[in-house]
């Protein structure tokens, strides 16, 4: 103990004490804090680019989700719409036959109709020609009738025969 | 290691002068001043291990008998009635007397002290000297390394802290080193002593101490060997600071603790005659703690010192083929372990400042854990 108190010197004691002080205040400002302050900035950065990294993993994922769901929905309503469309494609196909089917019944039935009066008619006007020719006829060999005798004769002979061969 | 080889070169030259300026053995012996060659291996280590007033880096015996030394003077700084500053050249180390303002000093086992003008001592019956000290404020070998260590370390930090501003926060060259053990002492010293809340203020302190005690420590172990954290006026302002810091900013709770260490645990009349013997002992403690700091430092490092040069001396004293190399490979392996050491010690005092600061900054009620 003697010995420390003897060693100890002062001066060296006035110097180290004042040299480290000022070493301690003046390192503070121009070493420590910005070392660690920079330090602690740059952790706290690390801290968060890895939480926002995080997040934006979890906003993928639920982006991806979204968008399968979106389109899974899409694909159901794209299916669901040209089913329709088929179906009414072919309830107009069966419309559309269906209903020529009764035009054309109806017009052949018209046809039909028309033709038959036609041919009624026809056969009247043929009825009323071949009465009237008859007439003609029967005029034509009374006239002769009345001129030549023999001829009146031969004319209703061979008109006889006619409406035989007839 | 090179303060090894060097030192070895040191005192191999002076016996080699020796050698040649005395014939005989038992001469070669016997230095100049008729001492034996153990008595001038203990003064050289013990005048190594005290500061000095020049920076004599070693000295040579000449053939005439006069010591040369090599190095430079500092400047000496009294305060003896007035300022006084003169060079150490004038004390010629320690063989001559300086006159400064018709005053006469005197430089005796590194202290200045007042004498008359042909120098002489007077000594008390245990031999010590009893002349008039004056008031020493010299620039010594020690202020300079600390002074060199200072610059040393504020140059290394205030360019890793620019460095910062200019690699986009990013370490380079040298901080790569240092960046990891100032983050270990914050992470591993300072928060987990002290706390998250309250460790900011201490930080400046314990990372310029820590680094200031290591640089210093491996200072001493290069060849120059200056020997300052193992000096007690180093270590007693250092563990000073430690001491203010820690009951300067002591909180309720410190105090609290202090004087009343058992709590609410049990009743006054109990806690009364218990407390006459440990309130004592605490408040003892407070000034343990850091006594216990700068003998440890101080301790450590001037063994560490003395181990070594005592080695190296016994090559001196063995002079044989077994002994010498002998003792030069324990040197050399005790110097691997120096340096071990004065990583440990810094981090031993650093870690202790931070325990008592942890200790001083407690907030919670401690009284059950006791």
């Amino acid at each position: 103990m003697e010995k420390l108190i003897e060693e100890f010197s002062l001066g060296l004691f006035f110097w180290q004490s004042l040299l480290f002080i000022g070493l301690v205040l003046l390192l503070r400002k121009f070493a420590w804090k910005p070392i660690l302050d920079t330090v602690n900035d740059r952790e706290e950065g690390i801290k968060n680019a890895l939480a926002a990294a995080e997040e934006a993993k979890k906003e993928m994922q639920n982006v991806t989700a979204d968008s399968e769901k979106l389109l899974k929905e899409a694909r159901a309503e794209r299916e669901a719409m040209l089913k329709e469309a088929r179906e009414i494609k072919e309830k107009m196909i069966a419309d559309s036959k269906e209903q020529a089917k009764l035009e054309g019944d109806k017009m052949l039935k018209q046809a039909q109709a028309a033709i038959e009066s036609e041919k009624k008619a026809a056969v009247a006007d043929i009825k009323s020609q071949v009465a009237n020719l008859s007439v003609d006829i029967a005029e034509k060999v009374i006239k002769e009738q009345l001129s030549n005798k023999d001829k009146q004769l031969k004319l209703v002979e061979d008109m006889l025969g006619d409406i035989k061969l007839n | 290691m090179r303060k090894t080889f060097l030192i070895t070169l040191l005192f191999a030259t002076s016996l080699f002068v020796s050698n040649n300026a005395f014939a005989s053995e038992k001469e070669a012996e016997e230095g100049a001043d008729g001492k034996d060659l153990k008595t001038e291996i203990k003064e050289y280590i013990d005048h190594h291990l005290l500061d000095s007033h020049d920076f004599s880096l070693f000295s040579i015996e000449q053939e005439n008998g006069e010591k040369k030394h090599i190095g430079f003077p500092l400047p000496v700084i009294l305060w003896d009635n007035g300022l006084k500053v003169f060079s150490s050249s004038k004390f010629h180390h320690g063989e001559t007397v300086a006159e400064v303002d018709g005053n006469y000093y005197k430089l005796y086992h590194s202290k200045i002290y007042k004498t008359d003008a042909a120098g002489t001592i007077n000594y008390d019956d245990k031999h010590h000297a009893t002349n008039e000290k004056p008031l020493d404020l010299s620039i010594t070998k020690g202020v300079v390394m600390i002074f060199i260590t200072c610059l040393l370390m504020f140059w290394l930090f205030s360019s890793l802290a620019k460095s910062y501003a200019k690699n986009g926060s990013i370490p380079k060259g040298i901080g790569r080193f240092f960046e990891p053990i100032v983050l270990y002492i914050r992470d591993d010293i300072a928060i987990s002593n002290i706390g998250e809340k309250r460790y900011k203020k201490y930080m400046p302190f314990l990372l310029t101490v820590f680094f200031f005690i290591w640089f210093l420590n491996m200072f001493g172990l290069t060849p120059l060997g200056v020997n300052v954290t193992g000096n007690i006026a180093v270590t007693a302002a250092l563990a000073i600071i430690t001491f203010l810091l820690t009951n300067l900013t002591g909180t309720k709770d410190y105090w609290k603790h202090l004087f009343d260490p058992l709590g609410d645990s049990m009743p006054w009349l109990g806690k009364l005659p218990l407390y006459i013997i440990l309130i004592p002992i605490e408040i003892l403690g407070i000034f343990i703690k850091p006594f216990s700091l700068l003998i440890r430092l101080y301790a450590n490092m001037q063994a560490g010192h003395i181990v070594v040069m005592s080695l190296i001396g016994l090559m001196f004293i063995f002079k044989s083929w077994i002994g010498s190399p002998l003792s030069f490979g324990l040197a050399f392996a005790i110097s691997l372990i120096e340096i071990l050491v004065a990583l440990l010690q810094a981090y031993i005092f650093t870690m202790l400042s931070a325990l008592y600061f942890g200790f001083a900054s407690e907030e919670h009620d401690h009284a059950e854990a006791h």
